[in-house]
């Protein structure tokens, strides 16, 4: 972290689910930690998301979604990320994410799923990890 | 003395930073502000409560959120909160109705129906509300973007069924300026924003004049990160904002202030939260007659619904929510409420199942029925601790409302970001403090167990829902006068861009089939839309 290019990081938050609080600490602990990351802000669509993502060259993706409509809105950033060819992103979803819809999230190519209540410092670590 | 007594106590501070002292007399009361401020139950300043006889006479309102999937479905479940005993409803939108989209609209795709049900026109709003009294059973709107609309459905649809809608009751939450801090479902930039509220209340005030077309919202700025004393002094420059705004626009404070209500939220420790409610009282009380002069005094009543926070819940060991919940209801009746809604147990996972929604209510049924909380009008007051913490709120929140003022007002703060800001920055802190076990919660980072899968029904979705939503919605644009439509969406255009009140002209829209999406069109090509400053 202390030679050479910060990791740059892209925090969305998809569709039209308004609660950002859990975006917002998670952008400020990524900062906290080191990273360089940007924040899209509210009722942001996939193809907005995937443009970004691609004009920023970030590293890792981020999504925070509470609302339910993960299951949708992933499916369609996977066919996006696979068109500009970022499948081999850092791919990260958290927010409110029952269990049971952790392995087709998987299955898209997700990452890793943090669920409310995900210490920070466990993204942080994942992401060091991840990204070297 | 035993060597225990001797040592001195760690200091304790509550989440407004006000220190806690290990014991209270009544000199406290008196070097924090004296007594004069207690006053009875129904005489201003109102600290003890805005009626004489409150939950004696009456219990307060019980209202839980409620409403999913397709009209027919929230239908269902209002019937069932009903049959249960549940006094009011409050109405949950789907984000799409939230944000002014049609269930078709390519932006809806994979939420309509989720958090809310799906409204696209009137007809919607006629099967909602199907057999339900509106003269017995008032209800409450939780709409903010696209409030002007969903007001004049409402409207719309009770006259229909042939109501008089200048006997009406009801409240719309309506509260934009909060929707920029906390929760989300802006639409317009905030100037227009808040002229459409001032619509709102202006038409109210005149057709329909027992409706409460506001409810200021701490709640949601509460659950964004701010502590008590914020929640009361932003919710308040907020109203004040609206106040404004419409005084402006030449209506006397006596034509709507009564009508202006407010939510608030209730998590966090017991006594800070019933002196925050009784100092909020007070000060708004004294805010309304001193700054504004009002003559009425149902002007200076904080009439509100103090409800449960989700902020307070926790997904961790999820059946200690129902506990959370008690607590948190005992709070609000302490603290003179008029409404109450409890998150229930399993909302840290999903849409309240049918049995959580009822452990909520019968949590309240069981303080009005057997816990004696409806016998005597606000029982802690005289306390020394709460009547000193009373004083001491009060203070406070005044000071950080001057605080606001002196930055340039509420509106140009928020519009800038800044409120925004600070509220999430704090949002943080409270984390990093639970993190470090400066904060206690229990279950998250002490008594914490290693959990099997939660014993929680999920909410089923049913990805059907849009397609069968869709359908409808193009069945009655086939079916409708689409000159008539056509026309009408017009006349909401051109008052809109006149300046004048587009309440009327919205309306007519609404009777004429006209759909959210379409008349929200007309008013974003006139007010354009948000763009959100990030700050951090």
């Amino acid at each position: 972290m202390n030679s050479g290019k910060k990791t740059r990081i892209l925090v969305a938050k998809p569709g039209l689910d308004g609660h950002d609080v859990g975006a917002k600490i998670v952008v400020r602990a990524l900062m906290e930690a080191g990273f360089d990351v940007i924040y899209t802000g509210l009722r942001k669509s996939p193809e907005q998301i995937v443009r970004t993502a691609c004009d920023e060259d970030v590293s890792v993706l981020g999504l925070s979604v509470l609302s339910g409509s993960h299951m949708p809105i992933c499916r369609r950033i996977k066919d996006l990320l696979h068109e500009h060819g970022l499948s081999d992103i850092l791919w990260l979803v958290g927010g409110n994410v029952p269990q049971k819809d952790h392995d087709e999230l998987k299955s898209l190519g997700v990452d890793a799923v943090f669920a409310v209540g995900t210490p920070t410092q466990v993204m942080v670590d994942f992401i060091r990890e991840r990204v070297s | 003395m035993s060597e225990r007594d001797q040592t001195e106590p760690r200091p304790v501070f509550n989440e407004s930073g006000l220190e806690i002292k290990p014991v209270y007399t009544a000199q406290d009361i008196e070097q924090t502000g004296g007594s004069d401020g207690i006053g009875n139950p129904g005489e201003f300043p109102f600290t003890r409560g805005i009626h004489n006889l409150m939950y004696r006479k009456r219990p307060w309102t019980m209202r839980q959120y409620a409403g999913f999937g397709t009209p027919e479905e929230t239908n269902e479940r209002f019937r069932y909160l009903i049959a249960n005993g549940q006094t009011g409803l409050n109405v949950a939108f789907d984000l799409p109705t939230q944000v002014g989209l049609n269930s078709d609209d390519v932006l809806a795709q994979g939420e309509v129906g989720r958090v809310g049900m799906a409204v696209d026109t009137i007809e919607d709003f006629e099967i909602a509300f199907d057999g339900i009294d509106l003269d017995k059973i008032t209800v409450s709107l939780t709409i903010n973007g696209a409030a002007a609309i969903l007001i004049a459905m409402y409207f719309a649809m009770a006259e229909k069924r042939g109501y008089d809608v200048r006997k009406l009751r009801g409240t719309a939450q309506n509260d934009i300026l909060k929707e920029f801090i906390g929760r989300g479902t802006w639409i317009f930039p905030v100037e227009p924003s808040i002229k459409l509220v001032g619509d709102t209340i202006l038409y109210c005030a005149e057709h329909a004049p027992l409706y409460s077309p506001v409810s200021v919202c701490g709640y949601h700025i509460r659950e964004s990160g701010a502590n008590p004393v914020q929640e009361m002094a932003y919710a308040f420059c907020i109203a004040k904002a609206y106040i404004d705004h419409v005084l402006q626009r030449g209506l006397k404070i006596d034509d709507f202030a009564s009508r202006l209500s407010f939510n608030f939220d209730i998590h966090g420790n017991l006594f800070e939260q019933v002196a925050k409610f009784r100092a909020g009282r007070r000060l708004w009380a004294r805010i309304l007659k001193e700054q504004y002069h009002t003559q009425n005094p149902r002007s200076t009543w904080l009439r509100m619904i103090a409800g449960g926070g989700g902020g307070g819940l926790t997904i961790e060991q999820p059946e200690n929510n129902i506990v959370r919940g008690a607590y948190y209801a005992l709070i609000s009746a302490l603290s003179g409420t008029q409404t109450m809604a409890l998150c229930s147990f399993d909302e840290a996972y999903t849409i309240p199942s049918e049995k959580a929604a009822r452990i909520s209510l019968r949590t309240m049924q069981v303080l009005i029925e057997e816990m004696g909380l409806c016998d005597t009008v606000d029982p802690l007051a005289g306390s020394y601790y709460v009547e000193t913490l009373t004083n001491q709120m009060e203070e406070k929140i005044r000071a950080a409302m001057d605080e606001v003022d002196a930055q340039g007002g509420i509106v140009q703060a928020v519009a800038e970001g800044h409120i925004q800001s600070a509220v999430s920055k704090q949002a943080f802190e409270n984390l990093r403090k639970l993190e470090r076990g400066e904060v206690r919660k229990v279950g998250v980072n002490c008594y914490q167990m290693k959990e099997e899968d939660p014993q929680v029904e999920f909410h089923p979705f049913d990805e059907g829902i849009c397609a069968e939503q869709v359908k409808c919605l193009d069945r009655v644009r086939s079916q409708r006068d689409n000159a008539r439509a056509e026309s009408v969406l017009q006349t909401v255009l051109a008052d809109a861009k006149a300046g004048r009140n587009v309440m009327p002209a919205v309306i007519e829209a609404v009777k004429a089939y006209a759909t959210v999406g379409e008349i929200t069109s007309c008013l974003v090509e006139v007010f354009g839309r948000y763009d959100e400053p990030v700050r951090f």
